[in-house]
C-alpha cells in the first residue's frame, strides 16, 4: 500500500474509532487516536497476517498490551476482513462480543488483553516458542508509556534479552499522557530508550505519526540480531483532532454530537489536503 | 538415568518427584512439553530434567508474573507449557496472569504449584499457600487438582499434559505412602473412594488423604466406626455425584484439607450440600483464620487436628456430638 493509500486509511480509521465511541457511548478516545497510525501501517503494510487463515502457525503475532485502546484494533480488524465493520455497531452493548478490551471472542485478536503489563510476557513465551520450533513469524507488541511502571514489563524485558529474541519487536505508544496526568509526573520513566538499551534492547525512536518513518523502521527490523527491538514511537494523544490534542479529559472522553461533527470537518480537510 | 526413570514405581516417594519423573517420560516424546522455572529447577526436582532436555526448560529467574506470562505466550504457540513454581508465589504473586492470561485467555498452561500447603513448615507465613483454592475457585476455565499419592499425581501430570484445558496442581514434597490399588482410574472431576465404611464419610484432598485412612483404620479399631474414605483430588470441577452419593444415607460428613478452612474443599462441600438439602451433620477440617504455629509440617497440621489422632478424635466428636 502506497504512502498516500496509508495516510487516507489514517483518516478514515479515525472516523471510525470516534464514530463506535460515539456509539457505544463509551471508549479510550486519545489513546486509540495516538497510536492508529502504528496499527495502520502494521496490518496494511508488515504483518504477515491474513484473516482467511489466521490459524496459521507461521503467521506473525500482534499482541496488544495496551488493551484500553481496542477501538483502534477493531476497526484495523474490521478493515482487514476479520468481520464485518456492522458488528461494531454493538461494540459494548449489552451480549456483545465486541467488548472493550481486546478478546478472542473476536477474530484477529491474539490475546486477551486489558490489565495493564501483560503483553511483553506473553510476547515473550510466543517468540521463545518461534525460536524452538525454528519459526520465521515475528512477534509485535504494542506499549503504553503509562503502563511501563508494571514490574511485570521489566521481568520480562529481561527475559527477551536474556533469550536473544530478535524475532520480537515492542512498539512503545509514547504519548505522554495518562489518566492522572503527564506520565512523566506520575511515574516518570525517562529515559526509557535508555533503560531498555541497559536491559539490552536495540531502541530507535520514531515519530509515531510519519507513516513513512513508520514503515521503514518496521521493513529494517530486526535492528540487531541477537537482540529484542524497541520502537519508541513519539506521539500525541488525540491526534487529528485539534481540540482532543495533548487534552487529559479525552483519554477516555466521548465527544457530543457537535464536537463529534467537528472532528469529522477536521478529518475531511485532512482527507483533502492528502 | 533412564533406568532410574523407567524404575519410578508409584509407591513411597515424594509426589514431587513423581511429577519430575513423569515430565521426563512425556517430554522424551513430546518435543512441545516445555518446563518453565523462576529460578525453581531445583525445588521442583527438575535439574535432571533441564539436563536431559535442555530445549526443553526456559528459566525466567525470580519473577513469578513474567513466569505465568512466558508459559501463555509458549501455550499460545502450541506448546504444553508446564509453570513450575513454588504454590505460595505462583498463586499470589501471579494472580492476575494466572486470571487473564492463562484462565481467561483459554491458554492451557498447566500450572504447577510445588510445596503447597504447610510444606515449607518452619520458613512461615510468606512461604505458606493456604489461600490458593479459594482464590482459584473462582476463577472460572481452571481445573483446580491436588493428587494425593504417586498414583494419583502421575496421572495427574499426564493428563495435563493431554488437556487443552488451563489446570493448576498443587503437591507437597513429603513422601507418600500410596493409598490404594483397588481404584485404578483417574479422572479430573472424580472423587476416588479409597477405603468404604458405614457410619462416617471423610472427604479429604491431596496430602492430608494419607492421615485420613491412617484415622479411618484407627476408628475401626478402637471405637468400631466404619469411614468411608474420599479422595477429592479434583477441587474444581468439584464430583458432586460422588458427595451426593456419600451422603445419601445421611452419614457424618467430615472435610480435610491442607488450606484455610475458608475458600477451599469443606466450604465447597458445604455449599452443594446445603443447596441441596442435606442435612448431615458436618465438620471441616483445615487451617484456622491465623498465622500458623511455628514448625515442621507434620508439626504445623498436627498442631491443628490435620493427623492420624486429631482427625479420629474430631470424627468421635462429629459422630457423637
Amino acid at each position: 500500500m502506497s504512502e498516500q493509500e496509508l495516510a487516507h486509511k489514517s483518516v478514515e480509521y479515525r472516523r471510525k474509532i470516534l464514530k463506535y465511541i460515539v456509539k457505544a457511548n463509551a471508549g479510550h478516545t486519545g489513546g486509540s487516536l495516538s497510536c492508529i497510525d502504528i496499527l495502520n501501517v502494521l496490518y496494511n503494510h508488515t504483518l504477515n497476517v491474513d484473516a482467511d487463515d489466521f490459524g496459521s502457525p507461521d503467521r506473525d503475532r500482534y499482541i496488544q498490551s495496551k488493551g484500553h485502546t481496542v477501538e483502534a484494533l477493531y476497526v484495523v480488524l474490521a478493515s482487514r476482513g476479520f468481520f464485518p465493520e456492522s458488528d461494531l455497531e454493538t461494540l459494548c452493548k449489552y451480549r456483545s462480543h465486541y467488548i472493550g478490551h481486546p478478546t478472542r471472542k473476536v477474530h484477529g485478536v491474539e490475546q486477551n488483553t486489558g490489565a495493564l503489563g501483560h503483553g511483553l510476557s506473553l510476547s515473550v513465551g510466543t517468540a521463545i516458542a518461534g525460536k524452538l520450533d525454528k519459526k520465521n513469524y515475528r512477534v509485535f507488541t504494542l506499549l503504553g508509556d503509562g503502563e511501563l511502571p508494571e514490574g511485570s514489563n521489566w521481568e520480562a524485558a529481561l527475559s527477551a534479552a536474556h533469550y536473544k529474541l530478535d524475532n520480537l519487536c515492542a512498539i512503545l505508544d509514547k504519548n505522554n499522557l495518562q489518566i492522572t496526568g503527564p506520565t512523566a509526573d506520575v511515574c516518570n520513566t525517562d529515559p526509557v530508550d535508555k533503560k531498555f538499551e541497559a536491559f539490552g534492547w536495540e531502541v530507535r525512536h520514531v515519530d509515531g505519526h510519519d507513516l513513512k518513518q513508520l514503515k521503514e523502521t518496521f521493513d529494517t527490523l530486526p535492528f540487531a540480531e541477537g537482540k529484542p527491538s524497541m520502537i519508541i514511537a513519539h506521539t500525541v494523544k488525540g491526534k487529528g483532532v485539534s481540540y482532543m490534542e495533548n487534552q487529559l479529559k479525552w483519554h477516555h472522553g466521548v465527544p457530543n454530537q457537535k464536537q463529534y461533527a467537528e472532528a469529522l470537518e477536521e478529518l475531511d480537510l485532512q482527507d483533502e489536503n492528502i | 538415568m533412564d533406568a532410574t526413570i523407567e524404575n519410578i514405581a508409584v509407591t513411597n516417594k515424594a509426589n514431587l518427584e513423581v511429577f519430575s519423573a513423569t515430565l521426563q517420560k512425556l517430554a522424551r516424546h513430546d518435543r512441545d512439553i516445555i518446563v518453565v522455572t523462576s529460578d525453581s529447577r531445583g525445588s521442583g526436582k527438575l535439574v535432571p530434567f533441564g539436563q536431559s532436555f535442555p530445549d526443553q526448560i526456559v528459566e525466567v529467574g525470580i519473577a513469578e508474573q513474567n513466569l505465568v506470562g512466558v508459559a501463555a505466550g509458549l501455550a499460545s504457540a502450541g506448546k504444553k507449557a508446564f509453570a513450575v513454581s513454588p504454590a505460595c508465589f505462583l498463586t499470589a504473586r501471579a494472580l492476575e496472569q494466572i486470571k487473564n492470561d492463562v484462565a481467561y485467555s483459554n491458554n492451557s498452561v498447566k500450572l504447577i504449584g510445588i510445596s503447597a500447603g504447610v510444606s515449607y513448615g518452619a520458613l512461615g507465613s510468606t512461604h505458606h499457600s493456604l489461600h490458593d483454592f479459594a482464590v482459584l475457585r473462582t476463577i472460572n476455565n481452571l481445573i483446580i487438582v491436588a493428587p494425593a499419592d504417586n498414583f494419583e499425581t502421575e496421572q495427574a501430570i499426564r493428563l495435563a499434559a493431554e488437556t487443552n484445558l488451563p489446570v493448576y496442581i498443587r503437591f507437597g514434597k513429603k513422601t507418600m505412602p500410596l493409598l490404594s490399588m483397588e481404584e485404578t482410574t483417574f479422572e479430573f472431576g472424580k472423587g476416588r473412594i479409597v477405603r468404604d465404611g458405614n457410619d462416617l464419610v471423610i472427604i479429604a484432598t491431596g496430602e492430608t488423604v494419607a492421615p485420613a485412612l491412617q484415622a479411618a483404620e484407627k476408628l475401626q479399631k478402637e471405637s468400631g466406626i466404619g469411614s468411608t474414605v474420599v479422595s477429592m483430588h479434583t477441587i474444581k470441577p468439584l464430583d458432586y455425584n460422588l458427595i451426593a452419593k456419600v451422603a445419601a444415607d445421611g452419614k457424618p460428613i467430615l472435610t480435610i484439607e491442607e488450606h484455610s478452612v475458608y475458600g477451599g474443599l469443606g466450604e465447597a462441600c458445604a455449599s452443594f450440600l446445603m443447596e441441596n438439602n442435606y442435612h448431615n451433620k458436618f465438620k471441616i477440617m483445615g487451617l484456622p483464620d491465623e498465622y500458623t504455629v511455628t514448625g515442621s509440617q507434620q508439626e504445623i497440621l498436627g498442631h491443628y487436628g490435620i493427623s492420624e489422632d486429631g482427625i479420629a478424635l474430631a470424627a468421635l466428636k462429629l459422630c457423637k456430638g
